[in-house]
């Protein structure tokens, strides 16, 4: 039986958080298309031998029939080229009736270089999928068959774009974020596991990771409970330091804006916003932040919002959940004393 | 070396996005225009790797495809850095989908390439910044033969063709490539110039070039239907304060989220 496809993007083994977004979106697509669900793992014999039944629980626990793992030496580790064109045969192959994955950039990345191989269209970073057939209002395609209907994103959140897609093999992206990932009820209840082995040329290996570097151990902005942000109203990269003691004090992360990288005063790394990073913290701490619609995309998946603002018109004040409207570099350094003055009181 | 550069005119957009009224387009009445971030940068990356390689004498080849009025962000890479000009005349009137734009972009490419030679390196954003679709490079790389990775945030040219870094949550990847080839580079990976006088002169003598090799392309599968904001948070402002006496009230806050 065809069914809906979905690579599970991992890194040497462990797939991203998108993946299994991925799988709960394709799971309810493939429920919605009476298909089963098959999952897509790319990697070589000894990737497979220390996280293959891992990855292949994890699959089964979403719901996954079938998990199909493509066996080449030149999928030891990510590869765009060796990613796409193992999918590609994969496709070809197995037939799906969709493929899907992760609008990571690992999942965004392989789908771009399958569509790009098969010349077929690819919608990026879907947030609601109907299927043709599902609506009775669809409109037809040229060819006589019905359109699927597609809600993705534009402008990295802020826009939605409802589109058509009319393709023989619809191929797709699911927005990071946009589903919370959840296990199917009681897991799949036989999930076979197949293995392919996709005939990758030499010329895949161009572009394969060659090495890697880490610069940074422990939690990362997109992971920190807590992101203390500075933006132009900090005024230098010196008065980042009342910040940095912030996050300091409450096991945080440094975030800014885009007008703080422009000015050289921050790494782009800390940048938060639609080319920065997406955060989610318990609480985002903005200051000296207007809160233009770019950076609130980054923001806006906080579950809470402190604006430290001189200006109580300024965006961010109005959507941010808290605000001190006052100069950060009064604000900040009396929320770090009150903290230190706290944490020494012995506890009565 | 040659290298290609191709950015996208995107209206620059403040606070709100308002869509216009068919819900076709953003309302841009009320807007300037810019090139996405990602792409500003690939323009100072060209320029950087072309003027250590080639000083004064290099080539840095701008593109972009969309209405007239895109001359204005290539007058503006001429003012960065760019040394020559095409502008893929786009019908406005057309569904201008990924597949559409990168097969005008590849004959564009082609055309390009006929008249003056190959391009070592092409770059593109990441992703555009209106559309973000995340594919036009890769179909344009592949349509080539030519690889490409994205999310590319170092460049270093070597011999035989260019080192590159892309990002990850704990740090970075490095890739090989050997030229010709394409990367789709992220911001970050340097900080763009401002126009200098001599840049401002530069931009003003900028001969474009129009190509109109977009009449051919045909439309891919995916076609809009309309642009609709998604559905604001409704959110109330809790003031804590108006001065640096707030900070009890803030401390007490962290402490009720457990973040304390
Ligand atoms: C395609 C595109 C992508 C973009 N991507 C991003 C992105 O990823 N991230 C991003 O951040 N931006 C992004 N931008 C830029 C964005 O549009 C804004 O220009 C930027 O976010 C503004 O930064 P800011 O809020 O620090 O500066 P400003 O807008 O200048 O705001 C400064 C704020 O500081 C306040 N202030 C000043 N002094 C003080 C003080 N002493 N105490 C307290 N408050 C004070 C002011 O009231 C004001 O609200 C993007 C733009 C484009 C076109
Ligand atoms: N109309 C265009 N003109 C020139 N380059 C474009 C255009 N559209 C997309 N690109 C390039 O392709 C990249 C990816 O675009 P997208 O697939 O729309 O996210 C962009 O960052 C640009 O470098």
């Amino acid at each position: 039986m065809s069914g809906v496809a979905v690579l599970i993007d991992h890194d040497r083994g462990v797939p991203s958080g998108g993946a299994l977004e991925a799988l709960t979106a394709a799971r309810s697509l493939a429920a919605d298309l009476n298909a089963e669900l098959d999952a897509v793992i790319l990697g070589d014999g000894d990737l497979f031998d220390a996280h293959g039944a891992d990855l292949v629980a994890t699959c089964a626990a979403y719901g996954a029939a079938a998990v199909h793992c493509g066996r080449h030496s030149f999928l030891a580790d990510y590869g765009p080229d060796a990613w796409g064109a193992a999918l590609a045969m994969f496709v070809e192959a197995a037939g799906p009736v969709a493929v899907m994955a992760a609008g990571t950039d690992r999942g965004a990345e392989a789908m771009a270089q399958l569509a790009a191989r098969r010349d077929l269209p690819l919608v990026a970073n879907c947030v609601n999928v109907s299927p043709a057939g599902s609506l009775t209002d669809a409109p037809s395609d040229p060819a006589g068959g019905e359109a699927w209907r597609i809600t993705r994103i534009q402008w990295g959140g802020s826009l939605l774009e409802d589109v058509t897609l009319t393709s023989t093999l619809p191929l797709l992206t699911i927005a990071q974020h946009s589903i919370e990932a959840e296990p199917c009820e009681g897991g799949s209840v036989h999930t076979t596991v197949a293995d392919f082995k996709p005939d990758l040329g030499p010329e895949v290996q161009q572009t394969l990771v060659r090495d890697r570097v880490t610069l940074t151990e422990g939690i990362t902005l997109s992971t920190a409970p807590v992101v203390v942000s500075g933006g132009r109203g900090v005024g230098s990269a010196d008065g980042f330091a009342p910040l940095e003691e912030l996050a300091e004090l409450l096991g945080g992360r440094v975030g800014c804006s885009r007008a703080v990288t422009n000015n050289g005063w921050r790494s782009h790394a800390d940048q938060v916003g639609q080319t920065g990073t997406r955060i989610a913290p318990e609480i985002y701490i903005a200051c000296g932040i207007s809160g233009a619609i770019q950076h609130w995309v980054g923001a806006m998946g906080s579950k809470n919002i402190l604006a430290i603002n001189i200006d109580p018109e300024a965006n961010m004040v109005t959507k941010a959940g808290y605000a001190v409207i006052a100069d950060l570099h009064e604000v900040v350094p009396a929320i770090c004393d009150e903290i230190r003055r706290r944490r020494d009181r012995p506890p009565s | 070396m040659r290298i290609l550069v191709c950015v996208k005119r995107v209206p620059a957009v403040g606070s709100r996005i308002n869509v216009t009224a068919d819900a076709q387009q953003v309302d841009t009445a009320h807007l300037g225009f810019t090139t996405s971030p990602h792409e500003e940068c690939a323009v100072e990356e060209a320029a950087q790797i072309a003027e250590r390689l080639d000083g004064d004498d290099h080539t840095v080849v701008v593109l972009t495809l969309g209405p007239e009025e895109s001359a204005e962000q290539l007058r503006y890479a001429a003012s960065v850095g760019g040394t020559e000009f095409a502008l893929v005349l786009a019908d406005s009137g057309l569904d201008w989908d990924p597949q559409r734009t990168a097969a005008a972009i590849t004959s564009a490419v082609r055309e390009l390439e006929a008249a003056g030679g190959q391009f070592d390196l092409i770059l593109f954003g990441n992703e555009s910044a209106d559309g973000g679709n995340f594919q036009v490079g890769i179909r344009v790389a592949h349509a080539l033969g030519r690889p490409i990775v994205n999310g590319i945030k170092g460049i270093d040219p070597h011999e035989r063709g260019f080192t590159a870094r892309r990002e990850t949550d704990a740090g970075y990847e490095v890739y090989e490539l050997e030229a010709p080839c394409a990367l789709g580079v992220k911001e970050g990976i340097n900080l763009p110039r401002y126009p200098t006088m001599k840049g401002r002169l530069a931009s003003r003598k900028a001969q474009i070039q129009l190509l109109d090799c977009a009449a051919d392309a045909d439309a891919g599968g995916q076609s809009r239907v309309r642009l609709h904001r998604p559905p604001e948070r409704a959110s109330t402002t809790v003031q804590l304060g108006a001065s640096a006496a707030a900070a009890p009230a803030v401390v007490d806050l962290l402490d009720e989220l457990g973040v304390l």
